[in-house]
């Protein structure tokens, strides 16, 4: 467990970098971690490594105390009984509605099909955006690489999470709406979150400083 | 063969059975050396009856029709049934009333967790007496099954359903901005509740209480030092704090965030956690609008614990040691 006692998830991929930083400067040691890169567990640094979208799962059973992950995932795991601590401000990013550039086929469909068809990773967040402005879509989930659906004729349009916009450039697809700005944040599971409140008050001290 | 059984639910063997009745065993002592009468009541309610006590935070898992054509609920917990049982057959008693029971509840679930649908309760209700000391009476009853079944580093999260709003009367938030507020904080959402605290452009100290309040748990001496409209906000925790003796005090973490999940809670709410589970062993309240709801106005409160999830924390203290 690290100094002040804590179980920590920590996302590989995108956000772990950034995490890592985090947490060396707030006085945990994560060499160890950097130095291992297929070592999902260790336990002297109190970190554990897993998906970003696997973080609210361990945190709210209460196999990590605490987290980092996406907001993204929280907002597609909205149901999670995990408390949202802090906005760690790395790791920006945007979901996007994207579709093939030139004349927008998903306004097309929309209006001659009386719905559009929409690949993504995030059902969830695409239902809601769709409900919330009132259209009527269709969507199809896909766990890989979401730009190739509206190339192959699979959709007419993707919900999609981009940092730069260059994988949506290089396949020929233009962002039409932004649904969401995200960044990282922290999350505690409930319990951990009374019975090891000091430690928790102490890191989110920490972070304030930092 | 294989014969499966709904979803959610699942057999006891004697091995587990053996346990599970120990710690039942333990319960009921202290229920009865406490004064609390045992009752039973139909696991099957009319879905109206039910709905007196509103379903959010739990949802009811089974819903069927008799022969009348009646709609039927599996009761999603036993402090609705009491109510109506207090209500309609001690209509004249005189009140305080002590019951509790061992019984199974039934919920709807949420998806991919190994949730139960149907679970076992072992609770109190104490009806007809208010704020502090019934609540005091409550947790401590609490506290003795807990002790008795011999679990260790429990310890009991202590919040006020009214605390954040007397807080919001106190600045004054009403209206359309005051849910928006509420509902980020049902959702345990800080970073949100920041977000929509500093976009209301209050005065720099209520903003301040606004967020800084709900994230406060700690000892007794947390209700001392909350200044401004917190001040009045924790009155009813601080009453309550007063009135517990060390045994339980010595438990308590006071959570000033802390919301419970049913629709009837009024004033001051509990929840159990134990260092070897992630999620809270059991929970209760005061509910002191729910008997008036069936036409006896009664002030009241009461808890449940989970027996298997009691059962796990136990057996993980024991791994622990």
């Amino acid at each position: 467990m690290s100094a002040l006692g804590l179980t920590i998830a920590v996302p590989r991929g995108a956000l772990m970098e950034g995490s890592l930083d985090l947490l060396d400067r707030l006085g945990i040691d994560t060499a160890e971690v950097r130095a291992n890169d297929r070592k999902l567990l260790f336990r002297e640094a109190g970190i554990v490594t897993m998906r970003p979208s696997d973080v609210p799962t361990y945190v709210e059973a209460g196999a990590a105390d605490i987290g980092i992950t996406g907001k993204d995932v929280l907002m597609e795991q909205s149901e999670r009984e995990v408390y949202e601590l802090h906005d760690l401000g790395f790791g920006r990013c945007v979901i996007v509605l994207a579709s093939v550039a030139g004349e927008d086929r998903a306004a097309e469909a929309l209006r001659r099909l009386g719905v559009m068809r929409v690949a993504t990773k995030y059902p969830k967040i695409a239902l809601r955006h769709f409900e919330r402005t009132g259209r009527q879509a269709e969507i199809v989930e896909v766990k890989g690489s979401v730009e190739l659906a509206p190339l192959t004729g699979l959709v007419e349009t993707i919900v999609d999470l981009t940092a730069t916009g260059t994988t949506l450039r290089e396949n020929g697809l233009v962002v039409r709406e932004e649904i969401a700005v995200v960044t990282a944040r922290l999350i505690a599971n409930p319990v951990a979150h009374k019975l090891k409140a000091a430690a928790i008050d102490e890191l989110m001290e920490r972070l304030r400083a930092a | 063969m294989i014969h499966p059984i709904p979803s959610g639910t699942r057999d006891v063997l004697p091995d587990e059975m053996r346990e599970l009745r120990a710690i039942t065993a333990a319960a009921h002592d202290v229920f009865e050396q406490a004064g609390y009468g045992e009752v039973a009541t139909p696991a099957l309610e009319y879905e109206s009856t039910l709905a007196r006590g509103g379903v959010a935070g739990a949802l009811p898992a089974y819903r069927l029709f008799d022969e009348a054509g009646d709609v039927l609920v599996l009761r999603s917990d036993m402090t609705v049934p009491i109510a109506r049982l207090v209500a309609t057959r001690f209509e004249h008693a005189e009140p305080p009333l002590r019951l509790s029971y061992v019984a199974h509840a039934y919920r709807g679930v949420r998806p991919q967790r190994g949730q139960p649908r149907e679970f076992l309760q072992a609770g109190i209700e104490l009806i007809g007496a208010p704020a502090p000391a019934g609540s005091a009476e409550a947790l401590t009853v609490m506290c003795d099954v807990l002790d008795a079944v011999g679990l260790e580093r429990y310890r009991v999260g202590v919040g006020d359903v009214d605390l954040y709003k007397t807080l919001l009367d106190g600045c004054d938030v009403q209206g359309e901005a005051r849910e928006r507020l509420l509902r980020q904080l049902v959702g345990r959402d800080f970073v949100g509740l920041a977000r929509e605290v500093e976009a209301l452009g209050l005065a720099r100290e209520a903003t301040e209480l606004l967020v800084r309040v709900p994230q406060m748990r700690g000892g007794p001496e947390i209700l001392e030092r909350l200044g401004g409209a917190a001040e009045a906000a924790a009155e009813g925790l601080r009453g309550l704090s007063a009135l517990l003796p060390p045994r339980v005090a010595e438990r308590v973490i006071f959570d000033l965030g802390l919301l419970g999940g049913l629709d009837y809670y009024t004033g001051a709410i509990f929840e159990v956690y134990d260092p070897a589970l992630g999620v809270p062993i059991g929970n209760g309240g005061r509910y002191d609008d729910l008997l008036g709801r069936f036409g006896r106005p009664l002030p009241a409160v009461g808890f449940a614990l989970t027996v298997e999830r009691l059962h796990i924390a136990l057996t993980g203290e024991e791994r622990g040691r």
